[in-house]
């Protein structure tokens, strides 16, 4: 993609914060896992996340749809603080998607059903409705003909966009994704994130913890870099891999760029 | 150079091919297994012809008396033959045999769709039968409406008895172990040590002592005047006994599933029982089906001990014709018509449950 998309994809963005962490703390025990995290993503704006392993990315952005609590600090997500309140984590978990490393599909139901399944129990749609859309979701992520499979019979590229699609299905306005194409073979990294590529051109909010840089070149409108659980740079791509500020940054760019 | 013919495809060789092929690559591989095959044979060789002449051959079907059995080697099926009504239904009076006929002739009818693949609305079937099939049933055994004779409970046995005291536990146990299981794994502190607690203690008695409580030791604390059927505090029993059972097997099906699972359906926004009901346990239950059905056959199998209560199941109503003075002496025939009824039971069990499992596969796991 060239300099220009990209910069036509910045515009979306628009000045409304949609996620807002103040100050987040989080502990595991006596380990300190996020120190004083501080971020505003914007509605439409693409966040890329990276850092070495442990650094606490994961934990990040899985406090986002409280798969993990933190313990000080605030974290609203369009509007709705994350307290102990379970009506509040519902309200955010139906606006949050997330796809997770190891896909996660339910193996017990068919691609078709796993997209269903929460449009019909969470928001309650009539069964033909969220078949509908489903299948919508799964031609945008081209694979319409697999619907009536079991995930034990995709590969894991197909896997993968069958998790995005059933994200899509609860129509989020954020997506999260955490590491989406590292467990998939270099031959199916390209169909995931050709399909990550053509959410972000639709305006989605997305954060995304990811150790491929092409992607982030060409979609984030941010890279963070974190370590050791604090978040150390953000800056907008060009910059963050030409002019990487601290010593720590230009260290981790290192050793990914040598790869 | 000379031209290339391809050959024809040759047939494999008679060898590896057909039963002689079958034997040689699974009975006789190696001397050690030659071995073992031919000393299996020869057991087998010496059991199986006095057990088929025992049983078949030389024994007696025909009358009905003592005297037919007088110049027979083998079995004298007669005693089981004229014994056959008290063995399926107890005491239960001779002219209402049909309510009990009735009764099991329902629920097969009524389960025959929830086998048919087409059938639409097998769910709601299944909650038809789950709700309503005891009340009718439980009409037909006990009687006392609808003009029907009342039949009281410790004249209900034989089979029959079996069959409900197994079947209720069966249906009871399996809701209450899930529930038990998914206490257990909870995280509020108290639903989780009530939930320990009940499990252990019901694991750590023997089920005769259960039985023998409630029938015995149970009324010493009721208040006087309260009658409580002895038969329901036989199924109570039985139930809290196998459900404690149960929720150890589902927990092991809980504990096997990825934490990914649980995470999806949270991020999902699916609630904790929502994703319980839909996610989580259609894929621990169906892990955990050998587990299931094993503690379901030993239910069975279990039920025989009411008889130290008093109840006639079909092994107590077996052994007390043992002591009818007209048939002295034909204990190894009643024992091995026990054996066979409980290993028909059993073993229909075991397969349906294999079947299913090969029904409920979708490819391999992730
Ligand atoms: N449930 C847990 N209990 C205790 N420590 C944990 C738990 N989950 C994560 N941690 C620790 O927290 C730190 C941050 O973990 P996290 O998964 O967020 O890292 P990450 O940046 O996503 O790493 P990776 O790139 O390997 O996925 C790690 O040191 C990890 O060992
Ligand atoms: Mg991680």
């Amino acid at each position: 993609m060239s300099e220009s998309e990209n910069a036509s994809g910045k515009m979306q963005v628009s000045d409304d914060v949609t996620i807002e962490l103040r100050g987040v703390h989080k502990w595991y025990g006596q380990f300190h896992v996020l120190k004083d995290i501080n971020l505003n993503v914007h509605r439409g704006e693409r966040i890329v996340i990276c850092g070495p392993s442990g650094s606490g990315k994961s934990t990040m952005i899985r406090c986002i749809n409280r798969l993990e609590e933190h313990q000080q600090g605030r974290i609203i997500v369009d509007g709705t603080e994350l307290t102990d309140d379970v009506k509040h984590i519902d309200q955010v978990r139906r606006e949050v998607g997330m796809v997770f490393q190891h896909f996660n599909l339910f193996p017990h139901l068919t691609v078709l059903e796993n997209c269903c399944l929460a449009p019909i129990w969470v928001r309650k749609m009539p069964r033909r409705e969220a078949e509908a859309a489903a299948m919508k979701y799964l031609e945008k992520v081209k694979i319409p003909e697999q619907a009536k499979k079991y995930p034990g019979q995709l590969s894991g590229g197909q896997q993968q966009r069958v998790a995005i699609a059933r994200s899509l299905c609860m129509n989020p306005n954020i997506m999260l994704f955490d590491e989406p194409t590292s467990a998939l073979d270099p031959e199916m990294i390209k169909e995931v994130l050709d399909t990550m590529i053509e959410l972000a051109e639709s305006g989605m909010t997305m954060l995304c913890v990811t150790h491929e840089m092409g992607f982030a070149k060409t979609v984030a409108n941010r890279v963070i870099f974190m370590d050791g659980g604090e978040i150390i740079e953000e800056n907008e791509p060009n910059e963050f891999f030409n002019n990487p500020r601290s010593d720590r940054t230009k260290l981790f760019l290192s050793q990914i760029l040598q790869h | 150079m000379t031209e290339h013919t391809p050959h024809p495809d040759l047939a494999p060789p008679a060898s590896a091919v057909g039963f002689v092929g079958w034997l040689r690559s699974n009975l006789f591989s190696s001397p050690w297994n030659t071995v073992l095959s031919l000393f299996s044979i020869y057991i087998l060789y010496l059991a199986i012809p006095p057990i088929i002449s025992w049983a078949f051959l030389e024994s007696t079907w025909i009358g009905d008396t003592r005297e037919a059995c007088a110049d027979t080697a083998g079995a004298c099926w007669v005693f089981v033959k004229v014994r056959m009504d008290q063995f399926m239904y107890g005491f239960y009076p001779e002219s209402e045999y049909w309510r009990i006929n009735l009764a099991f002739g329902l629920l097969i009818v009524l389960g025959i769709p929830l086998f048919i693949k087409r059938f639409q609305h097998k769910g709601k079937l299944a909650a038809f039968i789950l709700v309503f099939y005891p009340i009718i049933a439980f009409q037909l055994f006990s009687g006392g409406n609808f003009g029907l004779e009342h039949v009281e409970t410790s004249r209900w046995g034989g089979l029959s008895l079996t069959l409900v005291l197994a079947g209720v536990g069966i249906v009871a146990s399996l809701p209450l172990g899930v529930v038990l299981a998914l206490g257990r794994r909870s995280q509020m502190p108290i639903v989780k040590s009530v939930c320990v607690v009940f499990i252990e203690f019901w694991r750590g008695v023997p089920l005769i002592t259960v039985l023998f409580m409630s029938s015995v030791m149970l009324p010493l604390f009721l208040p006087e005047g309260t009658n409580f059927d002895k038969l329901l505090r036989a199924m109570i029993g039985i139930a809290l006994f196998q459900s404690a059972y149960m929720a150890e097997v589902v927990r092991g099906g809980l504990a096997a599933i990825p934490k990914g699972q649980y995470e999806a359906a949270e991020a999902l926004g699916l609630s904790y029982w929502k994703s319980m009901g839909l996610i989580i346990l259609p894929q621990a239950l169906k892990l955990v089906i050998p587990g299931i059905v094993n503690t379901f056959i030993a239910l069975f199998k279990d039920t025989t001990l009411v008889l130290i209560i008093g109840l006639f199941d079909l092994l107590a109503i077996i052994q007390q014709a043992f002591a009818d003075p007209d048939w002295l002496g034909f204990s190894i025939e009643g024992y091995v018509f026990a054996a066979s009824i409980f290993w028909i039971f059993c073993f229909g069990m075991s397969r349906y449950s294999m079947a299913l499992e090969k029904k409920l596969h979708t490819g391999h796991a992730r």
